[in-house]
This record gives C-alpha cells, structure tokens and sequence, in this order.
C-alpha cells in the first residue's frame, strides 16, 4: 500500500542531498574540530561553513550560532541560561500558555527554582496579544519568551510586535522557531530576538542536532561544562556530521522556501476547504489565513482522534491528534485547551501537516477516505445524535 | 493486520476494525455510562437480562482504538453469562482476551469492567426481584 506521510510537524525525511552532505564527516573527515591537525581542521572548517549557512537562513552573523542537540535544548539553553544569567536583576519570566512542552517544562522547572512565570492566554485562534505582553512586564521581567508558530495548530504569532516591545522595555526576548524557521522567512533583526531556537529535522535535515541564535551581548549560563566548544556556549565534541546537515538543509530551505511554502499553501487549503464540504461538525483549529503553509488541524465532533488516526493509518494515512489518549498523560494537548476548546473537541482534534513530498492526490486521498471513517466512527459514538 | 510496528496486538486491531455488538439498545433492562470527556473516552454498555442471564448486550464509545475494542470484548465475554458470574469479569481478563494492551491503556480495560458493573447495578437496581 502507498503511504501518505502527513505528520511534517513531527519530523520530516532527512533530503538525499543532506545525507550525502553528511556522509564524508563520518569515517572519511572523521576528526575532532578541536585538533590542531588536518583531520580536525577539516572538521572544524565544515562546522563554520554549517554555520555561515544556518546565519544566512536568518540574518544572524555567524558567532551568534550556537550549535546544541535540537530544538529542546535550544529551548532549556535559552530560559535557564538567561534565567541563571539575572538571577540579581530580577526572577519574572512572560511565555505563553500555547509554548511547546519543551518551553513549558523548563519554565515549570524553573518556577521551583523561584522564578515566577506569567503564562500568557491566547485568542480563540490562539494568538498572543502583544498588548498583554506589555501589561505583564514588571521591574523583574528578565525574559520573554513566545514560539513563533504553534507546532499543533500552526498559528504564526505576532512575534515581530513582541519584540519590539520587549525591545523598549530591555528585556530579553526568545522565540521557538523550530516549526518556521526554513519554512517561512524568519529574520532575527526584523522579528527583533535576542534568542531563537531552531531545529534540524524540522527542515529536511537529521534528528539530534539544532542551534540557537544568541545575539551578540546576551549573557547565559551554560547548562553544558567542560571544553571550549561553541564558545563555551556548549562544552562537548561536536556532532559534526549532523551539524553539517542542518548546514544542508538550510543552505536548500533558503534556496527552495518561497516556491514551496506556496505549493503547500495551495495544498493546505485545498485540504481545510475539502474536509469543511465533505464533513459536518467539524472545524479549522488556528488562525485561517496567518498560520503556517503545511498545517491543517481540525476538530471532529463526536470522534475520538486516536481511533481517527489508527484508522487512516490503516489506509496508510500518517497524521497526529491532540487527544491524550495517544499519549501517556490523559490530558488532551493544552493548546487546543488554550484556544478555549471542550476537552471532547480537544480530543477529537487531527493535525494533517504537510510537505516536500505530498501532492495533490494524497490531499484527494485523505478527502476520498476521512468521510467514511468519520462516519463509521460517529456511528459507535455515544456523543453523536442519532441521524434522522 | 499483522503489523509489527502497531502498538496494539492483532485482536485489538480487530476488534477495532470489526467491532461486535455495536449501537444502541431498544428497552435496555440495565444501562451503563462511565468515563468521561476530559480523558477522552466515554462508554455507554446496555444489557438484556432473562431469567438471571445476560443474554445481549451492546454498546457505543466515543475513544481510542483500546476503548472500543475493550467495550467490544466485554460485550462478547458477558453474553450467556449469569449476573453473578458476569460481575466476576475483571479489567484483565478483558485486556488478556485482547491479547494484553499497551499499560498506557490499561484504563480502557478499567472502563469496560466498570462499564459492565455499572450496567448491572443498574438493572439490579430497576428490578424488584433481580436474582
């Protein structure tokens, strides 16, 4: 049976053309960018060649790219290093109730350290307000921290806005850019960050490596001792191999972007406006038109999004949910619970996102196929009423 | 299916593809409605009682593949059962007739059991002379 993989959000094949990018830098130029011989010279120059890509992507100058493990620990770099970096000037951190759990978790992590965090309400579509940004920051505020677009519901927040405000007020200001960043133009001087977190298998390229923007003069506390890596930002020896992939990838995304967020816009929208016409009781999670080009993420009434999903997979159909029963916690995802969805919406939620490989037969295939699931699915649930 | 890489064993894949003794009851003597929205699953169990014997029973659930194969299979183990011997059906002997679960969804073969039981109390309930 063909697969039809829409779960972009989650991760995406690493590109044949990455892979081949990498594959010298792991018997061949195997040595450590910390030698002084040839070997780790080789290394240390494919690193900076990495570098200069990953900054160009965003209008970062090279010294300001930290390479780390991914998006989470760019993530936990960017609140705990700030947050043990001012510890004297103040313990107040602003976020959002929408962050990805990585964000949440460190905040969490840090609220029993002291620090107090203000966790942001978002609209019905699940944007920030930067005026409640504004009126949230105090004489202790040492950092703002807002993703730029929501993993779950593909939202692109007013990041730009934030941080101007941030800006004004001094403060620090951090963006999760793991789902944008490669997809749509992120720009650190127009968006106005001082931190962004970013990740390499978002965009084509290997799992276990991604970066963070620090701007010159952010002060952090390394989470990370030991050698002179990274400027000291991150003692360890580098991945090299996977470096130079997230090198690939953003050399390819910068390239490729504009063409292809366009073709998956086109996609998204045929597919959000099929499911409204061949489907009842449903609706679009996220902003309609500000969100990002591969993500459609809807709530079916009266369906469990589990058995939705172990459905289509049986078609071949790869996609995601929100529901809790898909994971370990019984909790249906708190940013479908943030936009002011029921528990059962939250849990009847599917994410379809999409990518370099979908076309437009497998957005007709997951049109041709969903309807009858749905409906088989409704005919066994007790919240459905009966169809006259 | 014969899918290594599913999470669910082969019988629990069945039962959620071809689930039995599914929808609602006409004159159910004993209902039971258990779970609740907030983790997802919801199971409504209708019994049919004749002389101290379960002799149908049907059901409808809003969950994850495990809840309605759980409420699939509890349905099946009760029919011909006697109300005491039905009350003796436990959660694993639910989850072991599926083939086990995942321990993430023991809960739906938690909810199954008190499916069961909360519809036999209520047809003890309704009846002056249940046993």
């Amino acid at each position: 049976m063909r697969r039809i993989y829409l779960d972009h959000a989650a991760t995406t094949p690493t590109r044949p053309e990455v892979v081949k990018a990498m594959l010298p830098f792991f018997a061949d130029a195997f040595g450590n960018p910390s030698s002084i011989h040839s070997y780790g010279q080789e290394a240390k120059g494919a690193i900076e060649e990495a570098r200069t890509k990953v900054a160009e992507l965003i209008g970062a100058r090279n010294e300001e790219i930290i390479f780390a493990s991914g998006g989470t620990e760019a993530d936990n770099y960017a609140l705990k290093g700030v947050a043990f970096a001012n510890e004297r000037k103040g313990n107040h951190i602003i976020t959002t109730s929408i962050e990805h759990h990585a964000v949440l978790e460190a905040c969490k992590s840090l609220e029993k350290r002291g620090f107090r965090i203000t966790y942001l309400p978002v609209d019905k579509y699940g944007l920030v307000d930067p005026d409640g940004v504004r009126k949230a920051i105090t004489d202790k505020t040492i950092l703002i921290s807002v993703i730029h677009a929501s993993n779950e519901v593909g939202t692109i927040e007013p990041v730009e806005g934030i941080g101007e405000i941030a800006r004004e007020a001094g403060v620090c200001f951090h963006s999760d850019a793991v789902q944008t960043m490669g997809h749509i133009p992120v720009n650190v001087d127009k968006l106005k960050v001082d931190l962004l977190s970013i990740s390499a298998h978002k965009l084509y390229g290997p799992k276990g490596v991604g970066a963070l923007y620090v701007r010159k003069g952010t002060k952090l506390v390394p989470l990370m001792h030991g050698g002179q890596q990274e400027k000291r930002h991150r003692a360890g020896t580098e991945n090299v191999p996977a470096i130079v992939g997230l090198g690939k990838a953003a050399e390819l995304a910068r390239q490729e972007m504009g063409r292809e967020a366009e073709r998956l816009t086109h996609l998204r929208d045929k597919l959000i406006k099929g499911l409204g016409e061949k489907i009842d009781h449903i609706r679009l999670n996220g902003h309609p038109t500000r969100r990002l080009p591969n993500n459609v993420n809807a709530s079916v009434d009266f369906v469990e999004g589990e058995s939705m999903l172990l459905s289509l997979d049986l078609e071949g159909i790869c996609a995601s949910t929100g529901s809790a029963c898909s994971s370990a916690s019984l909790e249906p995802s708190h940013v479908l619970l943030a936009l002011g969805l029921s528990p059962e919406q939250a849990h009847g939620s599917l994410r379809l996102t999409l990518g370099r490989e979908n076309t437009e037969e497998d957005v007709e295939q997951v049109l041709e196929v969903l309807p009858g699931i749905v409906a088989r699915l409704r005919a066994m649930s007790p919240l459905s009423k009966p169809q006259k | 299916m014969t899918d290594p890489w599913s999470q669910y064993s082969e019988k629990v894949m069945e039962h959620f593809k071809n689930p039995r003794n599914v929808g609602e009851m006409e004159n159910p003597d004993g209902t039971g409605r258990v779970g609740n929205p907030v983790c997802g699953d919801i199971m409504e169990l209708y019994i049919k009682v004749n002389d101290g014997i379960i002799v149908d029973a049907k059901f409808r659930t809003f969950g994850c593949g495990a809840a309605i194969a759980t409420s699939s299979m509890v349905t099946e183990i009760v029919k011909g059962k006697s109300i005491e011997e039905a009350l003796k059906i436990s959660n694993r002997a639910v989850a072991e007739a599926l083939g086990g679960l995942p321990a993430v969804k023991m809960h739906c073969s938690v909810l199954a059991e008190d499916a069961l039981k909360s519809a036999i109390e209520d047809y003890l309930n309704n009846s002056p002379f249940p046993l």
